[in-house]
């Protein structure tokens, strides 16, 4: 077993669609149609437009796409913030490559490169530590970000810089978290979903408690999920067969990988190395209580907020962006005027076309001949 | 951004024990074991296991039985679906 080819079957995920079908046609859901289903992880995003699932569904179901995609929620003014650090003297800026093309007020990180800007792109924060070691004369700055499947990433590697004293090694910390923003969403009142497809390496982290409350407060059925396609259909049939029998449990499809707890030595990594921020800024989203983290006291000396004198900024998005909209789901990304025309991948404007896993990029990349 | 794949760990790097290689589709690549190594685990109880790989660090151990329960469970659906088949156009694209 390779993990993957194996939830690839065609002929599994056939029978799977007929499941899908027959729930649809029972009373109690037929009625209830438009079932309004949102995918939480950028990650199922893709694989939802790479295969084609939403073609597949039958009448009957909506997919909205959520806001789990780090890349598409940052603020051009963070951009900017990285600008400004990787402009001063002496310093090496290092981040994952995801965050290289994201638009700044007007630069992206990717442009400021070329224009000279010592920035590299690193695959690990391991690897950013590795640089800082071998250039002790210059001050490496990593600008981490990316949800609790990161943050244990980034926390375990202040941990080793701490540990041998890296005195050059810095975080400019971005890293956010999921559940108050699910929250935020669910107590939005032009926001309208059913269930959700929730998002799987997240909770291989932090476990299937933190989501208690969307099933007992919310009523919500929540199924944590794997990436490939016979994840995703099996956990819009385990949603639906919630639905059909009036259930709102939270369900585990993704039992390979998470389990109920989580991983308890990547949640205490995280413990010791950050704490809750009071509130942070999402692009589209706005400012979200408790939804980001930042370095603990005991690691200020890591911390590139407070080793560099950041300006406090404030930056809007084009007038006609609607990233927020296509967020909450009440947009579909073609339905934006820029989508394909002065937004694309190539030259994004909105952060949602900047990322492969954005709902924008991925339905350009996928559906490309839907555009008129 | 919280893409994951899965690799087999297919050697422990002894200098540091905490420092593995995994097999990822036919490439190689160094990976940290911190989140997958608790008491009672040593590195070279590992060999040969699955781990879900994020920017450089095994997350967690992927459970063998668990996947083929899952596809156990899928596969029972099938004398079901063959009595109320509505065919699957498009279907032989999913690969």
């Amino acid at each position: 077993m390779k993990y993957v080819d194996e939830f690839r079957d065609p002929a599994l995920a056939r029978q799977l669609l007929d499941r899908i079908a027959s729930l649809m046609n029972s009373p109690a859901l037929h009625t209830r149609a438009p079932i309004r289903i949102m995918e939480v992880c950028g990650g199922h995003t893709h694989s939802i437009f790479r295969y084609g699932l939403e073609a597949l569904l039958p009448e009957g179901i909506e997919l909205i796409h959520g806001p789990g995609c780090p890349v598409c929620v940052l603020p051009r003014e963070r951009v900017d913030d990285c600008l400004a650090i990787a402009a001063e003297p002496g310093v090496i800026f290092t981040t994952f490559g995801d965050a290289m093309r994201v638009p700044g007020s007007e630069q992206s990180l990717q442009q400021a490169r070329a224009a000279g800007a010592d920035i590299h792109m690193v695959y690990s924060p391991l690897d950013a530590l590795q640089i800082a070691r071998e250039n002790p004369d210059r001050r490496v700055v990593f600008f981490g970000l990316g949800f609790e499947t990161t943050m244990p990433s980034t926390a375990l590697t202040l941990q080793q810089a701490a540990r041998e004293g890296v005195g050059n090694f810095f975080l400019l910390c971005h890293h956010i978290t999921i559940v108050p923003t699910l929250q935020a969403l669910l107590d939005d009142e032009d926001v309208r979903v059913d269930a959700f497809i929730g998002p799987g390496h997240v909770s291989m982290v932090i476990g299937l408690e933190p989501y208690d409350f969307i099933a007992r407060e919310y009523g919500k059925p929540f199924i944590i999920s794997g990436f490939e396609p016979l994840d995703i259909l099996q956990s819009i049939q385990m949603l639906l067969e919630q639905l059909n029998s009036g259930q709102a449990e939270v369900e585990n499809q993704y039992t390979r990988v998470v389990s109920r707890s989580g991983n308890p030595q990547a949640q205490q990594a995280v413990a010791e190395v950050f704490e809750l921020r009071e509130r942070f800024a999402w692009r589209g989203l706005g400012e979200i209580e408790h939804s980001g983290v930042r370095l603990k006291p005991a690691y200020a000396a890591f911390d590139a907020e407070r080793v560099f004198a950041l300006e406090s900024r404030q930056a809007d998005d084009p007038v006609d962006c609607h990233c927020g909209e296509v967020l909450k789901g009440q947009l579909q990304p073609q339905q934006c005027p820029l989508f394909g025309t002065y937004c694309t991948p190539s030259n994004p404007m909105g952060a949602l076309m900047v990322s492969s896993e954005g709902a924008c990029a991925a339905c350009y990349q996928y559906k490309r001949t839907d555009v008129s | 951004m919280c893409l994951g794949v899965p690799g087999k760990i297919i050697a422990i790097d002894e200098a540091d024990n905490l420092t593995a290689v995994v097999e990822i589709s036919g490439v190689r690549r160094r990976v940290n074991l911190a989140c997958v190594l608790s008491e009672g685990v040593s590195p070279q109880s590992l060999l040969g296991e699955w781990v879900l790989v994020h920017v450089g660090f095994a997350m967690n151990l992927i459970d063998a039985e668990e996947a083929r329960k899952t596809l156990a469970l899928l596969a029972e659906l099938e004398s079901f679906a063959d009595e109320n088949s509505t065919g699957g156009e498009g279907l032989n694209e999913i690969r």
